[in-house]
């Protein structure tokens, strides 16, 4: 490889294109966005740009704060969820024959192409009250019953559905469903690239398979497991379509707040200043992973 | 066709658009909407291209309208959708990207009038307001109709499922204040009406809340929060139908709608009265065919055009002549009508932009909890 410091013609000649892309469409809007957070409501379609830090001290009073928390903790079950369900089904594709191999990297990413919109109510429609969850689980339930009379034992009382949507199970459900994905798809691409010798040769030196799971297997995969960390844990904190569909009464996360502020309230500096403070806090993360990495790069 | 019929054949807006409008789905193609096809078009004798660009709800207009005024009046009118008055707001808040006639709701005509963004209406170009009912000629929220025409009208209440209610919930006390129906009530998620209609429930006007007001229903609605299933999006119908809920905060359009589908559901407005809203046409600043938008705004509001709008989108009208030439069944239902002595304790909400920040606020508050 070459580098660009040794190359600058050839790099300023590619790099103009998504550079000047990035300045315009991304860079300019959060300006504005970011200049709107030290504004203030001027009229019903105007916003003054003050300088005031008002929206940025009502944005880290505690009642914020604790939905930002309650947001993380969501957040952060859900990208656990989809790791210990999601390292399985990567180590699978990973070991399966050849032949299989596209085919099931396919049924990963299928639902992947559907529109998120479609997949939520395709999953509120399964496990509405009398949605097939609760049909299925009702017909299994019957079952049972008519087989306890049948060796003569008392039937079962009559069944009453399972409350499985608006609550905070669901809204943790739709999330694992949804950002499975971003996770298999990370820890497949560092399960691929892994040396199948190496979990060979600590078997055959004695290491059980959970030892040789934790102490080969996981390290060398440790890449793709941050990345898969990442790129669930960032978009899932910014949820606001599972949260609204499929919660309950307590189930707001700040990605609904700060939607509301945009619409309803038409407090756009306020959303504004909330938006910013979930990015700040997304470049901390990033920020600390890239000093990790730094580090382990630094001890080798 | 009798009512039902038609009642099954048309979906209204509020059914579709609104539940997705949480997910930000835009099927409005606003770039394309400026100088589309303006060279080819003729000009009409008004001196404008024979264009016109509405801005409008989805399924609510009658299903032929817009092909029977183009045949009437020749002008091609292009119809693009919004699912939400804040995503009308938002499109034109930062200036008129082409649109010639919108729908706004009540307040929003207000908010939209605060904020200079609404062209005053020529009424000698509409003659056809005459054939408005007295009551919607001059309202609160517009006097004089000086921006606005009026298209539809609508008031909350309890939408219910008839076989699992002991008796008719005609107090705000079921979904408000009481372990009644615990766990199978569904509310509005919008803090304004929510708090609007908690202030009714409490003997107010929805205009007239204080800060003292708002800190007591806040902690009713905590109290009330362990009963509630959901707040919902404007969906509480498709709720009701499912059976996910029992009862439900929603509009009376919504309601009368399920209603032919399923025998079992009710509809009442409490007897502390309710809120109204109501939707309006208007023309923004800087349409670009003023007057082919008077002249659509005067057609809409034609009697025979009146009537196939509502056999479509089935809101109850303001227009009068349009009524007149509507199946009893409709003129006659309770739900979509409610009675004069009900309707007299409802009220508009007017545009308040010191409290809808609080709302939000105060409901975020609530959720919280």
């Amino acid at each position: 490889m070459q580098d660009w410091e040794s190359q600058k013609k050839p790099f300023a000649a590619v790099a103009t294109a998504p550079v000047f892309w990035l300045a315009l469409f991304f860079i300019a809007p959060m300006t504005i966005v970011w200049l709107y957070s030290f504004g203030q409501n001027a009229g019903p379609a105007d916003i003054d740009i003050s300088g005031t830090l008002d929206n940025y001290k009502r944005a880290t009073e505690w009642l914020y704060l604790s939905i930002f928390l309650k947001s993380l903790a969501v957040a952060a079950l859900t990208t656990l969820i989809c790791l210990i369900v999601g390292f399985p089904v990567a180590m699978a594709i990973t070991f399966a024959a050849p032949k299989w191999r596209p085919w099931l990297l396919l049924g990963i990413m299928l639902p992947f192409w559907t529109n998120l919109l479609i997949r939520t109510y395709a999953l509120m429609a399964l496990m509405g009250t009398n949605g097939y969850m609760n049909k299925g689980l009702g017909g299994l339930w019957e079952g049972a019953s008519w087989l306890r009379t049948l060796v003569g034992m008392q039937p079962l009382e009559a069944w009453t559905p399972v409350q499985l949507l608006y609550n905070n199970f669901a809204v943790v459900f739709g999330l694992v469903y949804v950002h499975l994905p971003f996770m298999v798809l990370p820890l497949y691409s560092a399960l691929d690239r892994l040396d199948k010798s190496l979990i060979e040769a600590s078997l055959d030196l004695g290491a059980g398979h959970f030892k040789t799971f934790m102490q080969v297997v996981v390290p060398l995969a440790a890449p793709g497991i941050v990345a898969g960390v990442m790129i669930t844990l960032i978009p899932a904190l910014g949820a606001y379509l599972t949260p609204d569909l499929m919660g309950g009464t307590d189930s707001q996360m700040i990605a609904n707040v700060i939607e509301r502020q945009f619409k309803r309230a038409n407090d756009w500096p306020f959303g504004a200043a909330l938006s910013f403070l979930l990015i700040y806090a997304m470049f901390i993360l990033i920020a600390l992973q890239s000093m990790r990495s730094n580090k382990v790069k630094e001890a080798r | 066709m009798d009512f039902k019929t038609f009642l099954h054949a048309g979906s209204n807006r509020r059914a579709m658009l609104k539940g997705m409008g949480v997910a930000a789905v835009g099927f409005s193609l606003t770039g394309a909407l400026a100088g589309c096809g303006e060279k080819e078009a003729a000009k009409l004798a008004n001196g404008e291209a024979a264009k016109l660009n509405f801005y409008n709800w989805d399924t609510y207009i009658g299903e032929t309208t817009l092909e029977d005024y183009k045949d009437s009046a020749g002008v091609d009118v292009n119809m693009t959708l919004f699912a939400s008055n804040d995503e009308l707001f938002a499109k034109l808040r930062a200036g008129n990207p082409g649109y010639d006639v919108i729908v706004p709701s009540n307040d929003f005509v207000e908010r939209m009038a605060a904020a200079d963004m609404l062209v005053e209406i020529d009424k000698a170009q509409i003659p056809n307001f005459k054939n408005i009912a007295p009551e919607y000629q001059d309202v609160p929220y517009d006097p004089a109709r000086k921006y606005s025409m009026p298209y539809t009208w609508l008031a909350l209440g309890i939408g219910y499922r008839k076989s699992k209610v002991k008796s008719v919930p005609d107090s705000w006390k079921v979904l408000f204040d009481s372990d009644e129906y615990k766990g199978r009530i569904a509310v509005l998620s919008e803090a304004g009406d929510m708090f609007r209609l908690y202030g009714k429930y409490l003997g107010k006007s929805v205009n007239g809340l204080t800060d003292a007001d708002l800190k007591m229903i806040e902690a009713m609605m905590i109290k009330q929060k362990p009963n509630i299933k959901s707040f919902h999006e404007d969906n509480g119908q498709d709720l009701l139908l499912k059976g996910e809920v029992d009862l439900v905060l929603e509009y009376n359009g919504d309601i009368a709608q399920i209603m032919s589908e399923d025998p079992d559901i009710g509809f009442a407005i409490p007897k502390e009265g309710s809120q109204l809203n109501s939707d309006n046409l208007c023309i923004p600043k800087g349409a670009p065919h003023p007057k082919n938008a008077h002249a659509f705004i005067n057609y809409l509001l034609d009697a025979e055009a009146g009537k196939k709008i509502t056999e479509t989108i089935l809101y109850p009208t303001p227009n009068a002549a349009a009524k007149a030439l509507m199946p009893d069944d409709y003129k006659n239902n309770p739900v979509i009508f409610p009675p004069a002595s009900v309707l007299a304790k409802c009220e508009y909400a007017k545009f308040n932009p010191e409290l809808q920040p609080k709302y939000e606020e105060a409901f975020t508050r609530v959720r919280a909890a």
